[in-house]
This record gives structure tokens, sequence and C-alpha cells, in this order.
């Protein structure tokens, strides 16, 4: 039962759960949305800070379960550093990879931790929550009126 | 589940009868499944219930020699189809003991009943400062069709509120019940929490006021004797899928006089005497109500259900079930970390929960990986999350075919969650 359940449920999940990253709110954001999915109540704002075209800084702050919250932990500390452009990539492929549109391990290569969440795509279910801080960052990059609903 | 127990009940008149679960799970053939290699253990029965092999083979047999449009053709099929529908019609007045069959308005499920009953019979009869009288533990399907006549008509809600074992606080039900009010709408038995609630007393209570009352009984009828004779109620509504027949069907149960009074709702075929630029003429109580072709193989199959369920008897079925709760709310006073919301003296079998520290979506999936199906979320109760400060819960429904051993290995289950967020 228990190697059932880890698959999805991975150790660093669990560690990001637990201790999320980045949970605090960036006062003066330069970029910042939230996200809600309405399914389950979740909610998360995520705010960012830039430097030219780079994060500098990026948090998020909100509720959600393990799944949601260790995506977005994981999300911040993925970020860092990246220019918009490859952030914006970095959600493609994370998207590819969770909803299991584009090939697993050629997708999970090259993406570091966040190659724990290739489990989530054999629960269709649970895909949204893995998806809502980063449907949330998308928005917030894109700077469109910044509220997100995943549903 | 190979070592279920056939446990005693009373029976009629006083004797012990078993209550042979094992018996009864062979007439349900989605019960025989495995899910990731362990047994279905099915405890969402308030989303909807599972269909005996006697409601399935209705179903067949409808489609496969039976089928044809009613109330119209002089032709045997014709004929046939319309028996079998106003049979089922008969069927659901007996259900429900209501006094005449006219009352039985059949519909696509409460949901419907609701707005029926929102639109045709409240709507013409409020206006600016009345109000309607709600409970805080309603289904969104007994708040929004309110909300959508307050926008439309300018009344305003009130709402009784629950205490903190998820029961109605009866005092300001009675505070809240006066002169502005013009009708109540209230559950049978709530979806989220399992509270029973009173309803003949408050029906009566609001008749001493002249106001109807409509009692949404979707998680009534699933496991109550329910008498719309006794309630008094002006109109009781319930789902087909939610005991144990097929979705998209359901019944609005009125008196014959307010159905008498209400205007058509829909219009359409079947729901008139005659059609010309004109005027036209509307048809009969409860046929007016019923426009278009109805779910006909959906009112049939509900027959059936209704027929397999009163073959065990509802009494049967309340003991049983009663028990099962007794053995889930002691299995699960003794798990760690394990909050019950919802413990209501008189409760049918519905366990909501919430774990320490776990979100309620990462116990459903756990729970998933060894075959036990709960549901996991608000339940279509935001209100009544809000009032216990959680934003989702576990929830366990328990029906007849459900088993002391399916709730033990709810708890295990529970227990391997717990160990994964350890
Ligand atoms: C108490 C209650 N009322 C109303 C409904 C709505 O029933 P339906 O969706 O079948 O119309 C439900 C179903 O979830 C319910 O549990």
């Amino acid at each position: 039962m228990m190697n059932d359940s880890m698959e999805l449920y991975q150790d660093v999940i669990l560690d990001h759960n637990k201790s999320p990253r980045n949970q605090r709110r960036i006062e003066v954001a330069d970029r910042k949305a939230v996200g809600y999915n309405p399914l389950c109540g979740d909610h998360v704002s995520v705010t960012i800070k830039l430097d030219g075209d780079v994060v500098s800084d990026v948090a998020f702050e909100g509720s959600g379960c393990a799944i949601s919250t260790a995506s977005a932990s994981l999300m911040t500390e993925s970020l860092k550093g990246k220019t918009l452009e490859e952030a914006k990539h970095l959600f493609e492929r994370f998207h590819g990879l969770v909803t299991g549109e584009t090939e697993q391990l050629e997708e999970a290569e090259g993406m570091g931790k966040l190659a724990v969440f290739s489990g989530v795509c054999n629960y269709p279910a649970r895909v949204k929550c893995a998806t809502l801080a980063w449907h949330t960052l998308k928005a917030a990059l894109e700077n469109d009126d910044g509220k997100v609903t995943t549903e | 589940m190979s070592e279920v127990n056939a446990s005693m009940v009373a029976g009629q008149r006083g004797t012990v009868e078993p209550f042979d679960v094992a018996r009864i799970r062979e007439d349900f053939p989605i019960l025989r499944q495995t899910v990731r290699d362990k047994p279905l253990v099915y405890l969402d029965n308030a989303a909807t219930t599972q269909k005996p092999q006697a409601v399935i083979d209705t179903l067949l047999q409808y489609y496969g020699a039976q089928n044809a449009n009613i109330h119209r053709g002089v032709y045997r099929l014709s004929v046939k189809a319309t028996e079998l529908y106003e049979e089922a019609r008969r069927k659901v007045r007996r259900f429900l003991n209501a006094s005449r069959v006219e009352e039985i308005v059949f519909t696509s499920g409460t949901t419907d009943a609701i707005n029926l009953v929102a639109q045709s019979y409240v709507r013409p009869r409020v206006s600016r400062g009345d109000e309607i009288l709600l409970t805080e533990m309603e289904h969104h399907s007994n708040i929004v069709p309110w909300q959508l006549l307050c926008e439309q008509t300018g009344a305003t809600i009130r709402v009784v509120p629950i205490n903190e074992a998820g029961e109605l606080e009866m005092n300001r039900f009675h505070e809240l019940l006066t002169d502005r009010t013009k009708f109540v709408a209230i559950s049978h038995v709530s979806n989220a929490l399992g509270t029973i609630n009173p309803v003949a007393e408050m029906v009566a209570a609001a008749h001493e006021r002249g106001v109807s009352v409509l009692v949404d009984g979707a998680q009534g009828v699933p496991h109550l004797p329910v008498d719309v004779t006794a309630i008094d109620c002006d109109f009781y509504a319930f789902s087909g899928h939610k005991v144990f027949g097929p979705t998209g069907v359901g019944a609005l149960h009125a008196k014959y006089e307010l159905l008498e009074e209400m205007p058509p709702w829909r219009g359409g075929g079947d729901m008139i005497k005659s059609v010309s630029f004109d005027g036209t003429v509307y048809n009969d109580v409860p046929y007016k109500f019923e426009a278009g072709t109805p779910n006909i193989a959906g009112v049939i199959g509900l027959g059936a259900a209704l027929d397999y369920v009163s073959a065990i008897g509802l009494s049967a079925i309340a003991e049983y079930e009663g028990r099962l709760l007794d053995h889930a709310t002691r299995v699960f006073s003794s798990l760690p970390h394990v909050r019950v919301i919802g413990t209501a003296a008189e409760k049918a079998s519905v366990m909501s929960f919430v774990v320490d520290d776990v979100h309620p979506h990462d116990v459903g999936t756990i729970l998933d990986q060894q075959g036990i199906a709960v549901r996991t979320g608000h339940h279509c109760a935001q209100p009544v999350m809000t009032h216990f400060g959680v934003p989702a819960t576990v929830r366990a429904s328990l029906a007849f075919y459900n088993t002391t051993a399916e709730i033990d290995a709810l708890a295990t289950g529970l227990n391997e969650v717990i160990a994964v967020f350890e």
C-alpha cells in the first residue's frame, strides 16, 4: 500500500508540503496574481519581483492540499534567476509533464526537482492541484487581470 | 470483503430477522469489481447510489422491448409504455404515502423540482420585503434557486443557523418565522452532515402562520421511511439516482390544491390540451408540469428502484444503517488526528470528517489507492464548511449494502494516510 501512495506522494513533495519555501508575500511586487480552484476551495497568490526581465524573487501564499502546496513551493524555487521567457517556457514544460501530454522521460529531463510531479498524470483528478500555482504564475507574468481559476 | 456478516436487526412486529447484507450485495453487480486489485469499497452514496440488477434489467427491458413515446400513440407499444410510466407514478405515491396520484410530478431530479416550486408557486406570491426561510445546512440546489427568485422579486433570504453538532437551532427557527416569512425550504437530511431535521415540527410551526414548506428529500428517501401525509409538507422533492434508481429523473410531491393553482413553468408538448395561436388550454395536474417527452425509461427505472427498496423495507434499512453508523462512530473515536464534522443526535449514516494537517483531497487520493471511494470537497454545501471553518471535508456516506468490514477498511486506510503524512 505504501508503495502506491509513494508514487504520487514522493519525499520531496511531502517535504515541501511540510515546510514550504518562499511562502510569504513580496510587499512591493512587480507582478502578482491570485488563483482559485472552485472544486476544492484552494486558493493561492503569487508575487514576483523583477530585475530587468529576470525573476529576482518569487513567493506564494495560500492554502491547499499537499500536491498544490508542494507544487507552489517547488515552482518558486525553480523560477529564481530565470528570465520571463524561460519562466513561460518552464510553465509549458511543467504543464506537459503533469497532464501527460508529452513523453514523460524526455520532458522530465533537465527539470530537476520538478520531475517529482511526473506521477501526477496518473491521477487526472489531481492535475488541477499541481497546476494551480503555475496557472497563477502565468497570469502574473502575462499581467492580465491577475485572477485565474482552474476548473 | 469476504467475511461480510449478516447482522441481526429487529424486523416488523418486533421479531428479529437477519439483515442479510451478503445476499443484498449480490444484487449490485458494480460492487463485485476491484479497483487497483482491491475490492471496491463504495462510500459515496450521498453523491449517487449504485443500482440493483432489478433496475438495470428494467431499463434493458424497456429499451429492448417496450420503448415508445407516451400519452400519444394508439398503437400497442405506446399504450404499454404509457401504462408503465403511469404505474411508476402510482409507485411513487405509495412510496411517499401521498394521498393522490395526481400529486406526483416527474422531474429531472431534486434540483429541477425545487426550481419548479420556486418559479411556479413562490415567484407570483412574493415581492420586496418578503422573506424566504432556509437553513445553514442546505445543499446549493436548495439555496441558489431561492437566490434567483430573490433577484427576480426583491424578496430576501433568512437562514436558520446550526449549532456545533450540526443541528438546527430550533429556537432561532421559531424566531425567524415571522409575518414577513412567505415560504420555508428545508432539507429532510443534510448531505454534508447527516443531520435529520424535525421536519414535521417545522411544517406545523410554519402552517400555524399560513406559510407553505418545501422539504428537500434528496437524502431523506434513501435512509428513512417517508410519509408526506404525516409530515404534512406542501412540497417534497427527491432524486431517483440517490435512491438506487437512474440518473436524470426525480419527483416532486405537491398538495393537489397547490398544483391546481400553480401556472405551468415550462411550455411544450404533453402539457397542453389544445393549442392555437389564439390561446392554449393547459393539461390537467400533474401533466401541465411535464412539458416535452419525459425521461420515460428513467421514470420506469425509478419505479423499479422503489419496488426494490420497499421489498427490503425502509424501516429495516434505517435500522441496519443505524448499526453501521454506530460502528463507524465507535471506530472513528479511536482514530487519532480525525475529527468528525456533524454529530447530531438524530443522524443518518453519513460520516463527514477532517484529518489534522492533511487536506481532504490528499486523504481521498490515498484512500482511492486502496479501492475506497469517498467524496472530498465542500459537498455543494459551502455555508456548512464556512460554519465549521474548514475548506472541505472527507465524507463517507453509507448505504444498506455497506458493511462493518468496509468501515474497518476505511479505518485502515486512514491509518495509512496518517502514516504517509507523519
Ligand atoms: C440534500 C440534497 N439536496 C439536493 C441535491 C441535488 O440533487 P440532484 O443533483 O439530483 O438534483 C442533493 C444532491 O447532491 C442533495 O444531497
